[in-house]
């Protein structure tokens, strides 16, 4: 009789549905697979080591890169920490806009993650309807802060402005003509506001068509049912959070059950699985969706009625305003003293976490008394689940793994640091 | 909330008696300092008695407190953030090394299986190792990296850099050129610095 031996198989650094540089050593029993080890690592950039040497405000950007398609989020865990160590009140405007952005960024990833893996398992038209909506977020972003990526709008303290009273408008250009940029630009003459309202309006619209598109689908179904089958005692094990945790049917969602900024005050649900295996997860953050946009809807309606400072006026935190900082001596000490030591944040250590799109976002922040952190330790919600990958696969078929990739909302950012 | 966590400190207390150290209430969070040699049993109950019910291990991440201002004692700790769904409450638990020269520590990997990674991480940023682990390989650094680059001691830049060779048309190591630099020094002021009003 033959030799029959397992076939290993390496899966990335460099593949379409690695998101990003995964590297996944798979071990083979024909299409079978037996043993899934991911190798991370290839996109460390030592970010926890980096802020060590960078002061308490500079280290605020690179929480950006982390998990680049849901930014804010990781800067609001960061910004509470920080706020807490210092004992700083935020503005009750700025913390509206900081839930806002937050469900903004909840709803960009969850329509990437939904996008990518229907693309990633065959679907190829999703992702064009997904990214058709991300565009007008990102849109949002732009106008909020300049910058449609890596935003750097919270501080700690606040955010450092407050929202634009109007939005980037389309130009006419040799391929649009004149009908065509007035069509575009019909959500856009109001201000930021009424743009995000009317997105809101459309929303619940688009999120049907989605649901056409994939819900009932039989190949979608097919590809997605009954795979990576996490049971709850299994999920609490390997401390997963989020969606993830939510769709092995756990209730567990950190902004109604420890809530943080004012999401206490706002009405939402959890969704929750059943069967905890993909095609639940998935139908969870469809509603998640859903929930955000009612986040939203109420956070636009307090934030027109409510005008006010959207950073803390404690200048040993914040900056001073630059009209100010012109014109009198002690302000101008405060920005320089802020922009060249820094804030010194007291001793002590604080574990902030928060929900992020991907689960539980936390920082862990030790300070001595220093400008700089003593140490930052950074939880992402993708570390767990992909150490779970491994039980995930076990005895699914080789073409089965990308279908847990695109479930556990693989972003490699976040994972290395 | 302080109720709560008072409750969870005075449960502390009774159940565990000196096998751990003086739980601390800070920022609204629970801290309990635990030594080496109990840390395992320790933990094992934090989970299993109904009384803490911590299902979920969090995180667990190594510390080297060497530089620490003012600080005097063991340099690497791990410190693990323990979450219970049934009472709500977190804990901050924190197992210190009892050999700065060779740190070991129980591994938590049976207690919650999700310590897996965050233990080859421990080990592979700080070299704290941990006895029972069942995969203790490095995870963040590259394929045979020398050294644990979070240890306070070990320079930002690194000791060596990689580029390609075009003579020996491969990629190869060498010692790192970039010149280290500070551009905002690290500065610790005194107590009540800029509140004195003048000066």
């Amino acid at each position: 009789m033959a030799d029959v031996r397992n076939y290993t198989l390496n899966f990335g650094p460099q593949h379409p549905a690695a998101h990003g540089v995964l590297r996944l050593v798979l071990e083979l029993d024909g299409e079978v697979i037996v043993r899934a080890d991911p190798h991370i690592g290839l996109l460390h950039r030592g970010t926890e080591k980096l802020a060590e040497t960078r002061t308490w405000l500079q280290t605020l950007p690179y929480l950006d890169r982390l998990d680049y398609t849901s930014m804010l989020p990781s800067e609001h865990a960061y910004c509470l920490a920080v706020e807490r160590l210092l004992g700083v009140e935020v503005p009750i405007r700025a913390q509206y806009i900081r839930v806002m952005y937050d469900e903004i960024a909840r709803i960009k990833n969850h329509l990437l993650n939904i996008g990518t893996h229907a693309l990633d398992i065959g679907a190829m038209t999703m992702v064009l309807y997904t990214f058709r909506e991300r565009e007008d977020l990102f849109d949002v972003f732009e106008a909020t802060c300049g910058i449609r990526m890596h935003q750097a709008y919270y501080r700690p303290g606040g955010v450092y402005r407050d929202l634009p009273d109007q939005m980037p408008k389309y130009q006419e250009n040799r391929f649009k003509n004149a009908q065509t940029v007035k069509e575009l630009n019909e959500a856009r003459n109001g201000t930021l506001l009424d743009f995000l309202e009317d997105f809101t309006n459309r929303f619940p619209i688009l999120l049907e068509e989605y649901h056409t598109l994939l819900t009932d689908n039989r190949i979608w179904k097919q590809r997605t049912v009954g795979i990576g089958v996490i049971s709850p005692e299994r999920a609490l094990q390997l401390g997963f959070s989020g969606a993830m945790l939510r769709g092995s049917g756990i209730e567990w969602d950190l902004r109604k059950k420890q809530p943080y900024e004012v999401y206490d005050r706002l009405d939402f649900d959890i969704p929750v699985g059943v069967n905890g295996d993909t095609y639940d997860r998935y139908l969870v953050r469809m509603e998640e969706m859903a929930q955000s946009n009612r986040i939203i809807k109420q956070c636009i309606d307090w934030l027109r009625k409510n005008p006010g400072p959207v950073i803390s006026d404690d200048h040993k935190v914040a900056p001073p305003r630059r009209e100010k900082m012109k014109g009198s001596m002690e302000e101008l000490i405060h920005h320089f003293k802020l922009f060249t030591e820094g804030m010194h944040v007291p001793p002590g250590e604080v574990y902030a976490a928060i929900e992020h799109p991907k689960g539980e976002m936390a920082v862990w922040a030790v300070s001595d008394g220093a400008n700089k952190p003593y140490r930052i330790k950074l939880h992402t919600a993708g570390i767990p689940h992909l150490a779970a990958t491994d039980e995930m696969c076990r005895g699914h078929m080789l073409a089965d793994a990308t279908a847990v990739i695109g479930t556990i909302d693989l972003v490699l950012g976040d994972v290395d640091r | 909330m302080s109720a709560k966590l008072e409750r969870l400190c005075r449960q502390l207390k009774e159940s565990f008696g000196d096998r751990i150290g003086e739980p601390s209430i800070n920022h609204g969070e629970v801290t309990v300092v635990v030594p080496a040699a109990s840390y395992l049993e320790v933990m094992r109950q934090l989970r299993d008695d109904p009384a803490f019910s911590f299902e979920q291990l969090m995180d667990l991440s190594g510390i080297d407190y060497s530089d620490f201002t003012g600080y005097q004692g063991l340099r690497y700790a791990a410190v693990s953030q323990l979450l219970s769904l049934a009472h709500n409450w977190r804990l901050q638990v924190k197992a210190f090394a009892t050999d700065d020269e060779f740190p070991v520590l129980e591994s938590v990997v049976d207690i919650w299986n999700v310590a897996n990674w965050y233990e080859r991480e421990a080990f592979d940023l700080f070299g704290i190792h941990f006895e029972g682990h069942p995969d203790l390989r490095r995870i963040l650094t590259d394929y045979g990296f020398v050294g644990h680059p979070f240890r306070k001691d070990f320079p930002i830049s690194g000791y060596v850099e990689m580029r390609y060779d075009p003579e020996q048309q491969r990629v190869i190591y060498q010692p790192v050129t970039i010149e280290p630099r500070e551009v905002t020094p690290r500065i610790v002021r005194e107590e009540n610095y800029g509140k004195g009003g003048r000066g």
